[in-house]
């Protein structure tokens, strides 16, 4: 009994471990974007608190513990509180696969990237959840809108993660950097890169894909009427997610924690540095798209995910598949 | 052995209380939760079993996707509460109905398992007997091999029922105006700005 309890006793020091980095880097990162956003639009930003501001995410996050939390009269209560705990929870859970080095993961498992969609795929019950739960309409219009942006996008996520699945012939994250050693799938699956990307700006409800909350038409959308705590929660999660499609992003296509040249004063930074540099990376391409792409119209996202995403990422998979299996490229089972 | 029991009691009681939750439970919205929470539980049971890829499925397909329609239909319908009495008065076709596929699935399952269990010719396959490889390798070498056909037509059946419920559903709308896509695009100002000199008193005609 005692063994046990060891071990459970040091699962849940790696975890904290893992949630503590995660929780401060959504911090920093929100930083980050709203800095980037003043840059692009020649304002300096939250440059007040704390060195270069770095600390205006912690008063915001002070100011909203110490807020009140209003509940609705006419809200359903336990789904209403619930919601933005499972977009929390969904978005943290995702980062147990994610490999920061080969040795530095917390569960390396056989079929990591299906874990990470399958999570992804989740994502969308919070924002329903909240949006039903607060009883009122613009919530409820943006948990719709949301709801059938997130499930559209999914399916180009899914095929786009089958090109690159083809090429690596492993489900495990690991496996899958190790295989692009050689070349990154940046490169060959360059598409497959692009429709990713604004895929996953669709998938956590960024600009311009931000219909679900478009502040012009819906108030604030799903999150309308939360306040205080339950607010800061989705916003973490919010961020979690963007984070963690970064992530996802980088382990796909960029080489995850493998550097940029396998030559001496580049492979010497440790690897965790080279994922956290690709995270950023990505990262900064969102706030950049956020700051300088105004938003989509319904029925142009619609379009956009159906028709031409999907077809043309179904197409690039069966060349993909044609190329490899003609140049006799397809990975080896080892029997 | 005993975590792995106490995982599994875990598991299974959450999903048979779950799933006796979505039968019984008023409202409607509160079935399809327990639906979701009856998945996810499963699905680690699947996982626990050593089938990572089916209980990965599972949670892809069946909670990320097919769950997610049933809460939009619920809500979108606003049936909150079942109060009608063909479902609970004595007109209820549904309770006949339910105990009539139930007894079905469990005379199927006891004929799955019993063969599975007592009959050792029964499994077909030599491939699955392979312990070295991931299940996901497993799956992947049998159905696009042995169960080539099969699978094959799992899909057109699927592609004719999503291609009928479409033809269901749609409808030609008069009356609506359609922008083109195309010509959104490609306008440009010497295409879409006209300057007109408008004489007095007559105005000028936009002919649409």
């Amino acid at each position: 009994m005692i063994e046990y309890l060891q071990i459970l006793g040091q699962e849940i020091y790696k975890i904290i471990f893992l949630l503590v980095p995660i929780l401060v880097s959504v911090a920093m990162i929100v930083w980050l974007d709203r800095r980037v956003w003043g840059l692009v639009q020649k304002r300096r930003g939250p440059n007040v608190v704390g060195p270069f501001g770095l600390f205006q995410t912690l008063a915001d996050a002070l100011k909203y513990i110490f807020k009140e939390i209003i509940i609705p009269a006419s809200a359903n209560k336990v789904v209403f509180i619930l919601a933005p705990i499972v977009t929390m929870t969904l978005a943290l859970v995702a980062w147990a696969v994610i490999p920061m080095s080969e040795n530095l993961v917390l569960a390396n498992i056989n079929v990591g990237i299906l874990y990470l969609f399958a999570v992804s795929s989740l994502g969308v019950y919070g924002i329903i959840m909240g949006g039903w739960a607060s009883n009122s309409k613009y919530p409820f219009l943006g948990a719709i809108r949301s709801a059938a942006q997130m499930v559209s996008y999914e399916v180009s996520i899914g095929i786009i993660i089958i090109n690159v699945l083809l090429c690596v012939g492993s489900l495990n994250l690991n496996e899958i950097v190790i295989a692009q050693k050689e070349l990154w799938y940046v490169i060959p699956l360059f598409p497959m890169f692009v429709i990713f990307f604004i895929s996953a700006l669709a998938e956590t409800n960024r600009p311009p894909f931000d219909l679900p909350e478009a502040e012009a038409e819906l108030v604030a959308g799903y999150q309308t009427e939360y306040s205080g705590m339950m607010y800061a929660m989705f916003w973490l999660g919010e961020y979690a997610n963007i984070l963690l499609m970064c992530a996802m992003g980088s382990i796909l296509f960029l080489g995850g924690w493998l550097p940029v040249m396998d030559v001496y004063p580049l492979n010497a930074i440790p690897a965790p540095f080279w994922m956290i540099l690709k995270i950023l990376f990505l990262f900064f391409l969102f706030a950049l798209i956020k700051a300088i792409v105004p938003r989509y119209r319904y029925d142009q996202l619609m379009r956009l995910g159906w028709k031409i995403f999907l077809p043309f990422s179904l197409i690039y998979l069966v060349l993909t598949a044609s190329f490899l299996f003609y140049f006799d490229k397809l990975p080896k089972v080892n029997v | 052995m005993i975590a792995h029991s106490i995982f599994f009691y875990f598991f299974s009681v959450i999903a048979i209380f779950s799933s006796l939750m979505v039968i019984t439970s008023r409202s409607t919205i509160n079935s399809v939760f327990f639906l979701i929470l009856d998945f996810i539980s499963v699905g680690c049971l699947f996982i626990m079993v050593g089938a990572e890829f089916l209980g990965m499925i599972l949670l892809i397909v069946y909670v990320g996707a097919v769950a997610v329609l049933f809460l939009f239909v619920v809500m979108m319908l606003n049936v909150a509460e079942q109060k009608q009495s063909w479902f609970i008065g004595k007109k209820s076709t549904h309770i006949p109905t339910g105990l009539i596929v139930s007894v079905l699935i469990l005379l199927e399952l006891l004929v799955v398992v019993g063969g599975w269990k007592y009959k050792e010719d029964l499994m077909s396959s030599s491939t699955l007997v392979l312990s070295n490889v991931s299940n996901t390798h497993q799956l992947g070498l049998v159905m696009y091999t042995d169960y080539i056909l099969y699978f094959q037509l799992a899909g057109i059946v699927l592609l004719l029922a999503m291609i009928g419920a479409i033809l269901l559903t749609f409808r030609e709308r008069v009356g609506v105006k359609k922008q083109s896509y195309i010509n959104q695009i490609s306008r440009n100002p010497s295409s879409s700005i006209e300057l007109i000199e408008a004489k007095s008193n007559q105005g000028v005609k936009v002919d649409d």
